[in-house]
């Protein structure tokens, strides 16, 4: 993983809306008196949730000051971590698996597609800056390979037509239905079920 | 104890020991890159791999406890091939740059690679090239050498305080770094320099200037404040390359402060090297035999009560010495002082200026009261310690004055003179704080000791600790900062005339009481001149130097021999690393040169008779029956005010560091942080 | 086939739905009180009955694992938290007991901390199952609002809060020292051991860490027996599992098996066959990425337990399965494996650090045929050199598969990489090579 590049444009400021600032003390409560640090994840996460989904320097440091951590441990997390975004992406920002069990299953073929529909190259906006796309490590649906994630929702069992469908859908503002794009229900086996019929025929 | 084997020998060790400690302890040497004895343990180098019977794997010595009935082995094949194979993913990505790199020839990774390194490469890709990091302007980085042992991570965590470094990123990409790239705000920052195991952080000021084999190495003593850290003076020729902490544990640790190891270059420059007489405005130069004819005529149509004589911050005891016996015995003068303010002083005792719980007592201590003082540029070492006993104990920390960012948390007060009188009366918390606490230090800072009511503060607290047995023969809780090198000398030596603690020679010196005034080294004197004829001896064109008539050069501390006592009462001699430049002499020898111009006689015959004569006078001294202090009410007047901290200028304290262009450096980058906002 | 009524997961694919009502119609949250009741020696005394053994990758005896605690809380509190990072290439069946039996895992969670004296439960979910978390943050809420949780849960008289920390992206987490230190706040960098976390874990003080898995089987264990769980599988290696079949299959798919099912039969059974057929078969990654592939020789008769994959050098792990067939170039799946290794070291030691990138490397050429023969064995030695010299497991993990590789494939790999610019094999000609440093054995 190379060092995350910085964005070049950084805003002045930053602060929580009174809703997040209100959802950040109430995370800091799930964990023990003075041991706030704990809360530095879910916190950045607002932070991106706030902002377009990435981090400004200044947000670091708000929140280093909101947890009581020298801002280089806030920067270390924000640099380990590999779902922090700090330079803009898309709004849409479409995550593509490429471990081996997606790869092999064709996952280069939904690269090729971003490629086409988005930008030519991963972490690079596309041309209305409303989507980005990026290879990323195995993001645990395996058995639903080739998949992608665009924000929060996993796209499962696709092929590139499938995948050029979802991102015009996508580009044209509607929301394609996460899950399974063969049809199938969650990860059972597909027309070969041999277990729970009864459960799911009942 | 623990019975363990090492490579089949019995060995007894202390409990508690990790294998590595172990290890050395019986002799045994282990390679090693992260761990340090001062820091905590990381485990992430692994180059400390040893073996142990029963564990199939080789296991890493450093983070592991020595326990009863271990067989540690350390010699064989298996543990051969492990460190080699450790190396090699070291040098995998270090660049072959041992020519150019200053950390040549006293690397930890040359050296080890020369025992586990292989002949070749096998590592066929391209190597990892990481992007300078700005540390400041005493810390060059070259990121690509970096080997990730984090040592200076944890330095700067734990000891200095400041946690401004860290790693980012994550595998092999991971880089240390500041955060954005500002300098470390920390004047023990460039300890992390010979912590690097490698050469990716090495002294930007001493960038390509020598290799350490050409150096002359002296260890001595340093002078920028109080504290007499140990160091190593590393001289070419004349020229002193740089300074190095010398381990001491009662005194530096393993440490020293930027100023320490960086106001050297002030040595090269504003050098006086030639007596000059003022003539007219006109600084000419001289010969030292007029030099000494003219203050013998000086001296001879002047009045013994109108010569005074100052001696400087930076002087050491063997000069003082002869210079008081210059004065005392050839002058018949006794106005001599040091204080170049209104410095309260009670020298019935010595316990009366001292540090007295010592410096290794800070770390026993449980409870630390800070009266005018700001411990972290007074005695930067010393603050660390108070760090360090905070880490380790818990230790409470109050302050009477809100001084900024100590390093570590404490209870700030309103600084008022208020409080100690409520403290004395038993009508404070801190009372009850003081008198449970079995080892307390109360520690004064000079800022405490030039107010109105200085007396009244310093005297009743005092009397206030004996009656509550602080002050014992277990442990005594009254301890003075002294913000100079000279400063014990100077007052176990008697260079002051006092009543009550006032300056009487400053007061007759503004009042032009005197006509002829001999600075030693005296260069803080803040003095209008009128018809005193100044002589200033000393080795910097400083600000005695620029209203003396006649000056006097004299050499610096790493160019003599001379002993300091240090704030706790520690004697300690500096030994001579380099030499005077040009005409300038060692500066006990001008005086008795001096003296027999004036009396046609020498005052010592060489200076083993000075320093025996020196040391007997202070073995008296210490062992003379002090007076017994009054525990009955000293008439005492008490002023409600409120202790400021004087502003020091940190970098520019003496001439020294004054000349050198490294404390420029520091003290803008100081204020450039301040100005461009991008605080702590 | 194991026999439904034996299946744990009833809802795995989501055929009933994951709300409270119908979990505890299927039975979830019924004799929980009673359950421990019956004391917290009873409950790790039943679960080292059932010999369950650790779903999270290691195989560690649970009940063993419990039984490290301390025995009465001291000064500091005791923790439980939950192993929900699930980040090995080729496992995802966490994620589907988080979002469709999740009250399997509260559950379990409530009885685990009552056995180990935990009031608070930290569940750490990797942050990509965003979804997945809301859906368990919804099951928790119903088991506060049903009283099953919080305050006197589910009439136990045991206070006891279960909070959910999202990870970011980052595998290392998974091991569990990593994912203590994230859930303080810090980068995921595995701590040094000992000290263990059953004495000195989250926060410093005593912590039992678990698979997701291993956790929501508890509850099923304890009310059906543990002498029920071992009576399934195979002596030590008992129980059900869930199996993650990815690959090149007919129908890959999640499902639950008895333990020491062979490979094979599990293949064609659920996942409708390799594809191309059972001769078509090229090599199966048995256990997750860290796991060693087995060729197809193997792959025939293999039983799909801890023991008996070990047997062949390799491990179940997480019992996911990856199946690569005759029209993959194995050595492109390999390195890509590497890269993945490459991405997620912490960075923190030595071994792993440098040797994670340049096994990628060099693996990414010889998939060229970029790579000159004496590098192939060179590349063991670098394996070699990286296994055991950790701080985590990590270093195994990554040095494994490509072991793996070398062990079954060397043949193929030294086909494709033949060139040999500087000396015949076999002579020694030290001065050229480094062979002072070779494993003879590999040579
Ligand atoms: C690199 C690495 C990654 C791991 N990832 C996971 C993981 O994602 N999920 C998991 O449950 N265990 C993971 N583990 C195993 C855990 O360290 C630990 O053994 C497990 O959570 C213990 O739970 P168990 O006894 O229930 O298996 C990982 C271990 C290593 C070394
Ligand atoms: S800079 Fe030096 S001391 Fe710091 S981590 Fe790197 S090698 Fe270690
Ligand atoms: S991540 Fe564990 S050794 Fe590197």
């Amino acid at each position: 993983m190379s060092i995350k590049k910085i964005s070049k444009e950084q805003p002045e400021n930053f602060e929580f809306t009174s809703k997040n600032l209100e959802t950040a003390n109430k995370i800091i409560k799930k964990y023990p008196k003075g041991k706030q640090q704990s809360a530095i994840m879910a916190l950045l996460y607002l932070v991106q949730s706030q902002n377009d989904n990435w981090i400004p320097l200044t947000a670091m440091k708000y929140v280093a000051k909101f947890l009581d951590m020298s801002y280089i441990k806030v920067y270390e997390v924000a640099t380990f971590y590999s779902m922090y975004n700090l330079s803009p992406v898309g709004k849409h920002f479409i995550q593509i698996c490429t471990t081996t069990p997606c790869m092999i299953r064709g996952a280069y073929k939904l690269v090729e597609a971003c490629k086409e529909k988005i930008s030519p190259n991963e972490k690079q906006l596309s041309k209305d800056k409303t989507c980005s796309w990026m290879e990323v490590e195995c993001l645990g649906a395996c058995v639903n390979a080739p998949m992608i994630q665009i924000n929060n929702d996993y796209y499962e069992d696709l092929d590139k037509e499938k995948t050029l469908k979802i991102i015009d859908q996508i580009l044209n503002g509607e929301n394609p239905k996460p899950g399974s794009y063969r049809g199938r229900l969650n990860s059972e086996p597909e027309n070969n079920r041999k277990t729970l019929m009864d459960i799911k025929n009942a | 104890m623990l019975k363990l084997k090492i490579n089949n020998k019995d060995v007894e060790v202390e409990e508690g020991l990790t294998v590595l400690q172990a290890c050395e302890y019986a002799g045994v040497e282990i390679p090693k890159f992260c761990y340090h004895e001062k820091l905590s343990i990381a485990g992430n180098c692994r180059m400390c791999l040893v073996e142990i019977e029963k564990s199939p794997k080789p296991i890493a010595s450093c983070a592991t406890p020595a326990v009863e009935g271990m067989n540690i082995k350390t010699n064989t094949s298996f543990v051969e091939k492990a460190r080699k194979g450790v190396m090699e993913f070291l040098l995998a990505n270090h660049p072959l740059d041992c020519p150019v790199c200053d950390q040549g020839g006293e690397c930890d990774l040359q050296d080890q690679s020369m025992l586990y390194g292989i002949d070749k490469s096998r590592y066929k890709e391209n190597k990892r090239a990481v992007p300078e990091k700005n540390m400041g302007p005493l810390i060059k980085t070259i990121m690509t050498r970096c080997i990730h042992c984090t040592r200076c991570i944890r330095f700067a965590t734990e000891v200095a305080g400041v946690p401004e470094l860290g790693a980012i990123g994550r595998g092999e990409d991971m880089q240390i770094t500041t955060y954005l790239e500002k300098s470390m705000q920390s004047e023990l920052s460039a300890n992390v320099i010979d912590l690097c195991p490698v050469g990716a952080l090495t002294s930007k000021p001493y960038v390509f200037e020598a290799r350490p084999w050409e150096l002359k190495k002296t260890e001595t003593i340093d002078v920028m404040d109080a504290v007499g850290s140990n160091i190593r003076v590393d001289t070419y020729g004349w020229e002193v390359k740089r300074v190095l902490p010398k381990i001491n544990e009662d005194i530096n640790g393993e440490w020293i402060s930027d100023k320490t190891r960086y106001a050297c270059d002030g040595l090269l420059n504003q050098r006086l090297d030639s007596p000059f007489i003022n003539r007219k405005g006109k600084f000419t130069k001289c010969s030292w035999k007029e030099a000494f004819e003219l203050i013998k005529s000086k001296v001879k149509s002047t009045e013994p009560d109108k010569i005074c004589g100052i001696s400087g911050d930076l002087v050491n005891m063997e000069t003082l010495y002869i210079f008081k016996e210059f004065f005392n015995k050839h002058l018949n003068s006794k106005n001599l002082e040091f204080r170049n303010d209104y410095i309260y002083i009670n020298p019935e005792k010595r316990e009366n200026y001292l540090f007295n719980s010592s410096i290794n007592g800070i770390e026993e201590s449980d409870f630390i009261f800070l009266i005018g003082t700001n411990p972290k540029f007074e005695a930067t070492i010393l603050n660390a310690r108070i760090r360090k006993a905070y880490l380790k104990n818990k230790t409470k920390i109050i302050s009477l004055t809100d001084v900024g960012d100590l390093t570590y948390p404490y209870t700030k007060l309103d600084g008022k003179t208020d409080i100690i009188k409520e403290i004395i009366n038993d009508q404070h918390s801190i009372s009850s704080i003081i008198k449970e606490a079995k080892k307390p230090l109360i520690i004064f800072g000079q800022s405490s000791l030039s107010l109105k009511s200085s007396k009244y503060i310093f005297e009743s607290i005092k009397t206030y600790l004996i009656k509550n047995k602080k002050i014992s023969e277990n442990w005594n809780s009254l301890n003075i900062i002294s913000d100079n090198a000279s400063t014990i000398g100077n007052l176990d030596l008697g260079f002051y005339q006092t009543i009550d603690g006032a300056n009487q020679v400053l007061e007759n010196l503004k009042n032009h009481k005197y006509d002829l005034v001999y600075l030693l080294g005296q260069d803080s004197l803040e003095f209008n001149k009128q018809n005193e004829f100044i002589i200033y001896q000393g080795s910097h064109g400083d600000k005695g130097a620029q209203i003396a008539d006649l000056i006097l050069p004299g050499a610096a501390y790493t160019e003599q021999n001379g002993y300091f006592t240090n704030l706790e009462g520690k004697l300690q001699k500096a030994y001579k690393a380099s030499y005077p430049p040009g005409e300038s002499k060692e500066d006990w020898l001008i005086i008795n040169e001096l003296t027999q111009i004036i009396n046609e006689k020498k005052i010592f015959k060489n200076k083993e008779e000075l320093e025996s004569s020196m040391l007997n006078y202070l073995n008296l001294y210490k062992e003379k029956n002090f007076k017994k202090t009054n525990s009955e009410k000293i008439n005492l007047e008490f002023f409600s005010e409120k202790i400021l901290i004087k502003d020091k200028d940190y970098y520019y304290s003496n001439p020294i560091a004054r000349a050198s262009k490294t404390m420029f450096y520091c003290k803008n980058e100081k204020i450039n942080l301040k100005s461009t906002g991008t605080e702590g | 086939m194991l026999k439904d009524k034996d299946r744990i997961f009833k809802n795995l694919y989501n055929d009933m739905g994951s709300d409270v009502t119908s979990s505890i119609a299927r039975g979830d949250w019924s004799d929980t009180k009673n359950l421990c009741e019956k004391g917290r020696d009873w409950i790790i005394n039943e679960i080292k009955i059932s010999e369950l053994r650790g779903r999270g990758g290691a195989g560690f005896p649970t009940g063993l694992k419990w039984s490290f605690a301390p025995k009465e809380i001291g000064t500091k509190p005791h923790y439980l938290v939950i192993n929900a990072d699930e980040s090995e290439p080729g496992t995802c069946k966490d994620r589907d007991i988080l979002r469709f039996e999740p009250h399997k895992l509260i559950e379990g969670c409530l009885i685990t901390s009552y056995a180990v004296n935990a009031h608070i439960c930290y569940i750490y979910i990797r942050g990509e199952y965003f979804n997945e978390g809301k859906k368990l943050q919804e099951a928790i809420d119903e088991a506060y609002k049903k009283n099953l949780i919080g305050k006197n849960a589910s009439g136990t008289g045991w206070d006891f809060d279960i909070y959910i920390h999202y990870g970011a992206g980052a595998y290392i987490c998974g091991e569990e020292t990593a994912l203590l230190e994230s859930l303080e706040g810090k980068k995921g960098q595995p701590r040094l051991k000992p000290p263990f976390p059953a004495l000195i874990g989250l926060y410093g003080c005593p912590t039992i860490i678990n698979n997701v898995e291993t956790i929501a089987v508890i509850p099923t264990i304890l009310k059906k027996g543990g002498k029920w769980f071992a009576s399934l599988g195979k002596p030590k290696n008992t129980g059900t599992k869930i199996f993650c079949i990815s690959g090149n299959v007919n129908n890959p798919c999640n499902v639950e098996e008895e333990m020491g099912i062979p490979l094979k039969n599990l293949i064609e059974t659920h996942a409708g066959g390799v594809v191309g057929g059972w001769e078509n078969l090229k090599a199966v990654i048995p256990g997750g990425s860290s796991m060693p592939l087995l060729p197809k020789k193997i792959c025939d008769t293999i039983t799909m337990d801890f023991d008996s994959l070990i047997k062949e050098k390799s491990g179940l792990g997480t019992a996911g399965i990856v199946v690569i067939n005759k029209d993959q170039d194995i050595i492109k799946c390999m390195a890509r494996i590497a890269r993945f290794y490459k991405h997620e070291s912490c960075g923190q030691c030595t071994p792993c650090r440098e040797g994670s990138g340049w096994m990628w490397r060099m693996l990414e050429r010889m998939s060229k045929g970029e790579a000159s023969i004496d590098e192939v064995d060179m590349l063991m030695d670098v394996t070699k050199q990286i296994e055991n010299h950790t701080i985590c497991a990590f270093g195994e993990g990554s040095a494994w598969p490509v072991q793996g590789l070398l062990r079954h494939f060397k043949k193929e790999i030294k086909k494709r990489n033949n060139f040999s610019p500087i000396i015949d094999q076999g002579k020694n000609i030290p001065y050229l090579v480094d062979q002072h440093l070779l494993d003879k054995e590999n040579a």
